[in-house]
């Protein structure tokens, strides 16, 4: 650590610093600043040249002067103190406590920007975890190492889901140590207390770190935050060997943090103001999910971001869908009928489903009524457009039929208690009541070995 | 190549741009800086600094470190031992490195492309005597590089004079002399097994060729409807989640080529674990070998460092050009085109340059069009004929197809395979988008199916294309005012098109019967539900009600044989196809009667 502070601060914007003639200053530095008052803030140098050397404040320029502002360069890139004992820890986006109790000591100090796994390296996803939400495991099943985010909109249950799927989530049959990293960016009170009760009232507090960025803390903290909390996750999944569910919240806010310090920095925006390295951004993020060989333990990641006007081609959303494993979408329209989780199954999608069900890890028809269940679905949403047009009446017997399938489907796969907990056979079983209202030739997904198997009226 | 040093000093770094002093340092040659020797590229020069782009990512690297000048631009290693490989975007070794130094990528660790350890059995070629003249590309003998892939060894195509030497039959590594060649200056040249080419400078071939025959992909609306000529180029657009990753993994699979290249280009890391598990288990269709033995995967997944994503497609791009010169036909996939472009415009950002439209800078469109020039079908120094297919996936932010980098893609391309978020949804898969697509070799490709499965494919295929047209215009109709609106005849086009959709065009890639479908078989499904379709149409016209014919119990069974039967498979089909159109005829008969009896 050097000794050496300057005191040549040559402009203050936003959350950027710029010190004059520093040499040799290393890019991504640790930076600690001292105010006249003698409080002291953290930084890190984003741009650095032998005349002068760009610092990003984390907490902010506002009342920082020229003149007594004393800048000091750490020579360590941003890292994180590792032990067992973060578990049920609260820390904030520097990795500091914020729960009243001392840091972690600890010999092991990770740098949160950690190198990109090798391909090579990784194995494939196919562990089906049972989260107990039938749209999600029927439909669009989560596996062990995927990233399957909640694509969500203001006013919406995602955190009511996101902690349902926390206290659900298990794969049949196996009992081995989980934990959950909780990272909140810009969240507001009421939310940041919702989810900690809610990890109190399941008992699973023991097994959860926290890094928690409200929504009045300062946001250059919402773009450490995140790679905070993976770098733990990593170390829990690869170093304790433990199946770690990592929950974002909300990575919109972390994605307008960047946008806010991208442009204090004059970066070139590339789509409504975001710059053009929102996506490989957001990758270094998401991408630090999956299994590794050799290692038992896994980071599954479930992140949650909110649509801005529920749009899903917005920036944020958009970005995510290319890069995560699927996308579960709630919707509007839904949540208004009442119905929780409203999770809009047309857009859902979980690109690693194939791999983790079927024989040997849900039941064999599983692909199929999967398949059975999105085909009909989106039948009866043309159907009940046109009975919406022309009247119901109009509709013929078969049409019908298909206006009955969606209510029920709705009002029963779709909607299930917080606290309801289905097993995959049960969703299964739930879906072959619907799939049974039609005759047999009008399931082309589902096999004729199956329909003879489940199908009600071939009982 | 100049083997001069050039040292200098770091002056700036911002992101993955670094400026450095090194006087005499050219314009895109390869550079590494710093104490780590973290490899980069320089991209322009002014005065005695160049801006560098940094394949690595480079934290803690300060001002006034070392840089040097490697004397050469970004190349790659051409030779035995690439197939089978998975490399990064600057042709790492992704294997070896992982054995190397574990889970993650260090920075400035290079270990060489190719293994030099590893003995080939070179047979030269009985043609070549010594005192001949040679050119570049032509060939100096073979080595078996896997069961399915004879390695041409070929004359680097920037040498040219007089075989002084070659080799005798043997083992040899890498880096033995097997050939020696007095160039035109008299300089005696050793060759080897491998040489060297840079990546931006596409290799040389005598001429451009016409397209001839289709590639065969396995995949129904691809083959059948949407056709792409061995040699030519083709866009796949999609919105996320509408499957594009899911169409290049069945083409890598089942495309009748010798070689593929897949470069996954920020894409996602699972996603190329999933290529690299299955892909040895799998077997090519053709030869029964297992996939990886023709397959070659270049990996820049979205979290790797973006500049190093600029240059894998040039890599890959450089390699497809290497086995096409040995006189094969190449397919190179490259997944996702639309990050080689943001990675152009992160870089253009970060240099101030001027943005157009998007934020992308104003060259996009002649570097996305002289990277797709790069496929075709030539001939070769070598006189020999050979071909690089180019598919490209495009991933247009929130499924835009106006934005500029679809835009601009689908003026260079020939076929364009687009993928529609609403098929998706449906879980109609392949979502590829009947109206949207287009293919400009369908006159070409029609010759090759008149020729090798069926004088009435283009009949056929318009047929079909029109029904689907027709589907949609009274589907239209439907929405406004009800089915009840619709003629019997109508109503029959509507179960037509159904069919041809749930038939023919529905393919499952998860299902092992239905995932590849041989040209015949496609023809005689499509073939099939027409002639069920005919044979319903002319029963209408007699006074059969639609809802009769709907509900015939022969339809469901139609609908299944996709993946009831093989591609091996095709008398059964024929017997079910007589079998249908029985019923079919049954009905006419019994109809036929009645009308005489009325009449």
């Amino acid at each position: 650590m050097s000794a050496k502070e300057y005191r040549t601060a040559s402009a203050a914007r936003g959350g950027l610093l710029t010190v004059a003639d520093v040499p040799n200053i290393a890019f991504g530095d640790r930076v600690r600043i001292r105010d006249q008052q003698g409080n002291t803030r953290n930084g890190q140098v984003i741009r650095s040249s032998n005349e002068e050397v760009l610092v990003q404040v984390f907490e902010g320029t506002a009342e920082l002067d020229l003149e007594s502002t004393w800048v000091r360069f750490l020579d360590e890139p941003v890292e994180i103190a590792l032990s067992p004992e973060i578990l049920g820890r609260v820390f904030n986006g520097l990795g500091e406590p914020r729960d009243y109790r001392p840091p972690i000591v600890s010999n092991l100090r990770r740098s949160i920007s950690a190198a990109a796994f090798n391909p090579a390296a990784r194995t494939y996803p196919k562990e089906f975890i049972q989260t107990g939400v039938s749209t999600i495991d029927g439909l669009n099943s989560l596996v062990r190492g995927q990233k399957l985010p909640i694509f969500s909109a203001s006013g919406l249950p995602h955190n009511r889901l996101a902690a349902q799927i926390v206290r659900q989530a298990k794969l049949p049959d196996d009992d081995s140590r989980f934990s959950v990293v909780f990272a909140a960016m810009g969240v507001s009170y009421s939310d940041a207390r919702f989810f900690q009760e809610e990890f109190a009232s399941s008992g699973v507090l023991g097994n959860v770190v926290m890094f928690v960025n409200m929504a009045d803390d300062p946001p250059v903290e919402r773009l450490t935050l995140p790679r905070m909390a993976l770098t733990a996750a990593e170390y829990l999944a690869f170093d304790l060997d433990r199946h770690v569910l990592v929950v974002m919240t909300d990575m919109t806010h972390y994605a307008e943090a960047l946008r806010e310090v991208a442009t204090a920095k004059g970066d070139v925006p590339a789509r409504k103001g975001y710059p053009g390295y929102l996506y490989s951004d957001l990758a270094e993020i998401y991408e630090r999910s999956g299994r590794i060989k050799d290692r038992h333990g896994s980071i599954t990641l479930v992140p949650v971001l909110s649509m801005p006007s529920d749009d899903i081609t917005h920036p944020i959303p958009d970005l995510t869908g290319y890069i995560t494993e699927g996308q579960i979408v709630l919707s509007r329209e839904l949540n208004n009928q009442g119905i929780y989780p409203p999770v809009h199954i047309s857009p859902s999608l979980s690109r690693l489903m194939k791999d983790g069900i079927g024989k040997d890890f849900t039941r064999e028809d599983h692909p199929h009524v999967s398949n059975q269940l999105y085909a009909l679905y989106a039948r009866a949403l043309e159907t009940r457009n046109l009975a919406s047009i022309i009247g119901a009446d109009e509709l013929s017997a078969r049409d019908r039929r298909y206006l009955e399938f969606a209510d029920a489907f709705e009002s029963r796969f779709v909607r299930q208690g917080e606290d309801e907990d289905r097993s995959i056979e049960e969703t299964l079983n739930l879906a072959w009541d619907l799939l049974s209202a039609f005759p047999p030739q009008a399931l082309t997904r589902v096999n004729e070995t199956e329909i003879a198997k489940y199908h009600r009226q071939s009982e | 190549m100049k083997q001069t040093e050039k040292k200098g000093t770091i002056q700036d770094i911002n992101g993955p741009i670094v400026t450095i002093k090194l006087p005499g340092v050219q314009n895109g040659e390869q550079v590494r800086i710093g104490s780590l020797g973290l490899y980069g590229e320089v991209i322009s020069l002014e005065g005695e600094e160049a801006l560098a782009q940094i394949y690595e990512s480079t934290e803690m690297v300060r001002p006034g470190e070392p840089a040097e000048g490697l004397g050469h631009p970004l190349s790659v290693e051409l030779g035995p031992g690439l197939i089978g490989g998975i490399f990064d975007g600057v042709q790492r070794p992704l294997e070896e490195m992982f054995l190397k130094a574990g889970d993650q990528i260090p920075r400035g660790l290079s270990p060489l492309p190719l293994d030099r350890e590893k003995l080939w059995r070179f047979v030269p070629s009985e043609t070549l005597e010594p005192n001949m003249p040679i050119i570049g590309g032509a060939r100096l003998g073979v080595v078996q590089e896997t069961e399915t892939v004879e390695h041409r060894i070929i004359v680097p195509p920037d040498i040219e004079g007089e075989l002084i030497e070659l080799a005798p039959e043997g083992d040899y590594n890498l880096e033995e002399t097997i050939g020696q060649v007095r160039d035109r200056r008299g300089q005696v040249r050793h060759l080897k097994l491998y040489h060297r080419w840079p990546v931006r400078k596409p290799r040389p071939y005598q001429s451009r060729d016409n397209g001839v025959e289709p590639l065969i992909t396995g995949q129904r609306i691809l083959d059948t409807f949407f056709p792409l000529l061995k040699g030519s180029k083709c866009a796949v657009p999609g919105p996320f989640g509408a499957g594009k990753t899911v169409v290049q993994h069945q083409v890598a699979r089942w495309a009748n080529a010798d070689i593929v290249i897949y470069v996954g280009c920020g894409e996602r890391g699972n996603e190329l674990v999933d290529v690299l598990d299955s892909f040895p288990k799998l077997k090519d269709p053709y030869t029964d070998r297992p996939l990886m033995d023709r397959t070659l995967l270049i990996a820049n997944t979205s979290n790797m460092p973006v500049v190093a994503r600029e240059a894998s497609i040039y890599v890959g791009i450089t390699i497809a050009e290497y086995y096409r010169d040995q006189g094969y036909d190449v397919v190179m996939l490259a997944d996702s085109t639309s990050r080689w472009a943001e990675a152009l415009r992160e870089v253009s950002g970060r240099l101030g340059q001027m943005p157009v439209e998007e934020g992308y800078p104003a060259y996009l469109a002649s570097r996305l069009a002289a990277f797709y020039e790069r496929a075709g079908r030539v001939e070769t120094m070598d006189c020999g004929k050979g071909s690089i297919t180019l598919i490209g996936a495009v991933s247009p932010p929130g499924g835009d197809f106006s934005e500029p980098v679809t835009s601009h893609t689908k003026e260079i391309i020939q076929t364009f395979w687009a993928l529609s978020k609403e098929l998706a949804d449906a879980r109609h898969y392949p979502a590829i988008d009947w109206v949207d697509s287009f293919s400009a070799d369908v006159g070409t490709a029609a010759e090759w199916w008149h020729e090798s499965i069926d004088r009435g494919w283009e009949k056929r295929r318009a047929q079909a294309l029109g029904m689907l047209a027709r589907d949609a215009e009274l589907s239209r109709i439907v929405n406004l005012v009800g089915p009840e609106a619709l003629s019997s005849a109508q109503r029959w086009v509507l179960e037509g098109a159904t069919l041809i959709k749930e038939g023919v065009l529905q393919q499952s890639a998860l299902d092992p019967v239905d995932t590849f479908s041989s040209p015949e078989k496609q023809f005689m499904l499509l073939d099939l539900i027409l002639s069920v379709y005919d044979e319903g149409a002319a029963l209408i016209e007699l006074g059969v009600p639609v809802q009769e014919l709907a509900e015939m119990p022969v339809l469901a069974r139609l609908r299944r044989c996709k993946e009831l039967y093989d591609s091996s498979q095709t008398d059964q089909l024929k017997a079910f196809r007589n079998e249908a159109l029985k019923d079919f005829k049954e009905i006419h008969s019994e109809y036929a009667q009645r009308g005489e009896q009325t009449a």
